[in-house]
């Protein structure tokens, strides 16, 4: 069964009197349990499809069917729904909010959702545990390193148990080492069964996919399995 | 609803610890909203308090009293059509009196502001004088608290004695009791036989009922002014519900009386408190409405620094926005999180103003008999939040509106 079904996409910005066509024409299906690395040089509609897929933006042209619902034609308000309930969100810059510390950052999509606050404070305690951060929850973002940060916001994608996460850039913004360590607990993650999408223009961090999608100029340029996958060693993940 | 009560500590938690972050520009944005409702507070209250004075002070005019008077109190108009009106006459009073059937008391008064009073050494100024008949102390609802009030004797002859007000006493007689000593008024000696109880209406102090005299009518003609002086008729009905019915047939008397013509106006005036008070609200009550909006429009400038400093706010967090909405927020959670911050502050702000107002109305007191009335403190509570959602409104709407992705992009 296919999570996710996108057919002729086309994303058209308009900047003054020019059109901007980040993308073209994309068709594409994403299965449970997959592992998918979008790859391209800078401008090619990497970031584009990546807020498509996550329904945080709608295209101008074509069909999204995200688990049978047709996204293409939904209100901020179900497409927040959505967001909320089934995709993780891992971004290069984190984005947590700063002023609060990691188990709230985590409980965040919680409260949306409507959980109810013990509920909330112990599936963030475990979804930080599972990150490896159980010493750290009490710590606001400033006080984290680049790596604890990364930890935190993939504690915050994790903690809904979503049927995606989608991380662009996950290690942009970190060293070559705590970006390993990263892409280790993707790999763990993965392995626990989840559905990962990952955005990259690092050929090393898109190997760690079993999959490689290439983008160019708003067109699939590729669309390849990956022969020999690279495993990490275990790293922070422990189970779900 | 479920997912309101979940959401609403977050919102409210949010909301604070932004205040609290900011707390120099919190407090500068409500003081704004303090000078408002200061303003509007302390201006009702002094409003509220003044009419309470005004009424009060025309509480010696019965409800259910009319006055036939030569001129109407409040003359609309031109003037000139009352100027050759011929007095009412001592023995237009006795006519009525004869003719009229369904009253109480009635009874002929003639007055005047100011008169010198004396006694050895003392002398005060009594506020109003009063010449009239035994019947005023019904139609005038005054009550000796010692001695007695006029009687029939003191009015046929012309006795000079007088009741007068505690002010009064207060400064002749500081340790003594007046009744049946002596006192001056215009160097003419008069008996006290009466001490009217205090009303103590605060404001009014030159038409303060407390520094008044009352004497017969015919000793008032003679000590007072002998000069052909207005002469006023109060007949009380002794029922408000009569009321109607008795001023047509006081018309129709006085018509006769005084031989007006059929096709003629009536040249007389018939009196009563109910337009005193409606006098009041159409001038005063015009004056302190205008009151009422000058320092609203304090408030409307606080709103606008709210509205102000709420879109610098959103503004300043786009990317929080950004981060709600990416990971769920609905539109009315953003809109609903901005809307409770700028109601905070101006909540806040009202319960300050009401902190610096309350003793403010307590120094009004000093003036008026009022204080600060509780539905003033729920409405401008009431008003505070209210100024808060809307000028919080459309920067909350704007922050609700944002696009996720694009917020998320603000640096
Ligand atoms: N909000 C936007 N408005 C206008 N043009 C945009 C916007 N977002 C992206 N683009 C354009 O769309 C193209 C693809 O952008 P993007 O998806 O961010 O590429 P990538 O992530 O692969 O670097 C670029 O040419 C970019 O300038
Ligand atoms: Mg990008």
């Amino acid at each position: 069964m296919n999570i996710i079904n996108i057919e002729h996409i086309a994303k058209i910005y308009q900047v003054g009197s020019e059109e901007v066509h980040a993308l073209r024409d994309v068709s594409l299906k994403i299965d449970k349990n997959e592992y998918v690395a979008i790859m391209g040089p800078s401008g090619s509609g990497k970031s584009t499809l990546m807020n498509m897929l996550g329904c945080l933006d709608t295209p101008t042209k074509g069909i999204y069917d995200f688990k049978g619902n047709n996204v293409s034609q939904m209100n901020d308000n179900e497409l927040a729904a959505i967001r909320n309930k089934e995709i993780g969100f891992v971004f290069q810059t984190f984005n947590l909010l700063a002023r609060s510390n990691a188990l709230h950052n985590v409980e965040l999509p919680l409260i949306y959702a409507g959980v109810s606050s013990s509920e909330r404070k112990e599936r963030a305690r475990l979804a930080l545990e599972q990150v490896g951060l159980s010493d750290r929850i009490h710590h606001k973002p400033n006080e984290l390193s680049g790596g604890q940060r990364q930890r935190v916001s993939i504690a915050r994608a994790l903690v809904t148990k979503p049927s995606i996460i989608l991380a662009d850039e996950p290690t942009g913004n970190l060293d070559t080492k705590t970006g390993e360590d990263i892409m280790a607990l993707f790999n763990d993650i993965y392995e626990l069964g989840n559905t990962i999408i990952l955005v990259t223009h690092e050929e090393y961090i898109a190997e760690h996919a079993a999959r490689i999608i290439r983008l160019r100029d708003g067109l699939i340029e590729k669309d390849e399995m990956v022969t020999k996958r690279y495993v990490p060693k275990k790293n922070g993940a422990s189970k779900v | 609803m479920k997912k309101f009560l979940i959401e609403f500590p977050e919102i409210l938690f949010i909301a604070l610890r932004a205040m609290r972050a900011n707390k120099l520009r919190s407090v500068l944005t409500t003081l704004g909203i303090i000078i408002g409702i200061v303003a509007v507070t302390t201006m009702s209250t002094a409003i509220v308090g003044l009419r309470e004075a005004f009424i009060s002070s025309i509480s010696s005019f019965g409800s259910d009293v009319l006055y036939v008077d030569k001129f109407p109190w409040f003359a609309m108009g031109n003037w000139n059509q009352y100027r050759n009106r011929k007095d009412i006459t001592f023995e237009q009073y006795e006519k009525l009196r004869s003719i009229l059937k369904n009253y109480e008391a009635m009874a002929p008064s003639k007055s005047t502001f100011g008169a010198g009073v004396k006694r050895k050494d003392k002398s005060v100024q009594a506020t109003l004088v009063f010449g009239t008949t035994e019947d005023y102390q019904k139609t005038g609802n005054v009550n000796p608290a010692e001695g007695r009030f006029l009687n029939d004797l003191d009015v046929k002859s012309g006795r000079r004695v007088c009741i007068v007000g505690k002010d009064i006493v207060d400064e002749l007689f500081p340790r003594e009791n007046p009744l049946n000593q002596y006192i001056k008024i215009n160097n003419v000696p008069m008996q006290v036989i009466g001490v009217l109880e205090k009303q103590g209406s605060g404001m009014m102090g030159a038409f303060s009922l407390d520094g008044q005299v009352i004497m017969p009518l015919k000793t008032f003609e003679t000590v007072i002014s002998n000069r052909h002086q207005r002469l006023r008729i109060d007949i009380k009905i002794g029922d408000v519900s009569k009321l109607a019915d008795a001023k047509e047939e006081i018309i129709s008397a006085m018509r006769v009386i005084r031989k007006v013509p059929l096709n003629k106006p009536d040249d007389f005036a018939i009196n009563q408190q109910e337009a005193l008070k409606d006098m009041y609200d159409k001038t005063i009550g015009i004056v302190a409405l205008a009151g009422i909006v000058i320092t609203a429009l304090s408030l409307f400038v606080g709103a606008i620094g709210i509205m102000n400093i709420m879109f610098v706010s959103v503004t300043e967090r786009t990317r929080e926005i950004g981060i709600r909405k990416a990971i769920g927020a609905k539109t009315w959670s953003i809109l609903f999180q901005f809307l409770t911050e700028a109601a905070i502050l101006c909540i806040m702000g009202g319960i300050i103003g009401l902190i610096i107002s309350f003793p403010l109305s307590l120094v009004i007191n000093q003036f008026l008999p009022t204080a600060m009335p509780l539905d003033i403190v729920f409405i401008s509570l009431l008003i505070s939040a209210l100024v808060g959602v809307i000028s919080g409104f459309l920067p909350a709407w704007k922050a609700s509106k944002l696009n996720p992705v694009d917020s998320l992009r603000y640096e």
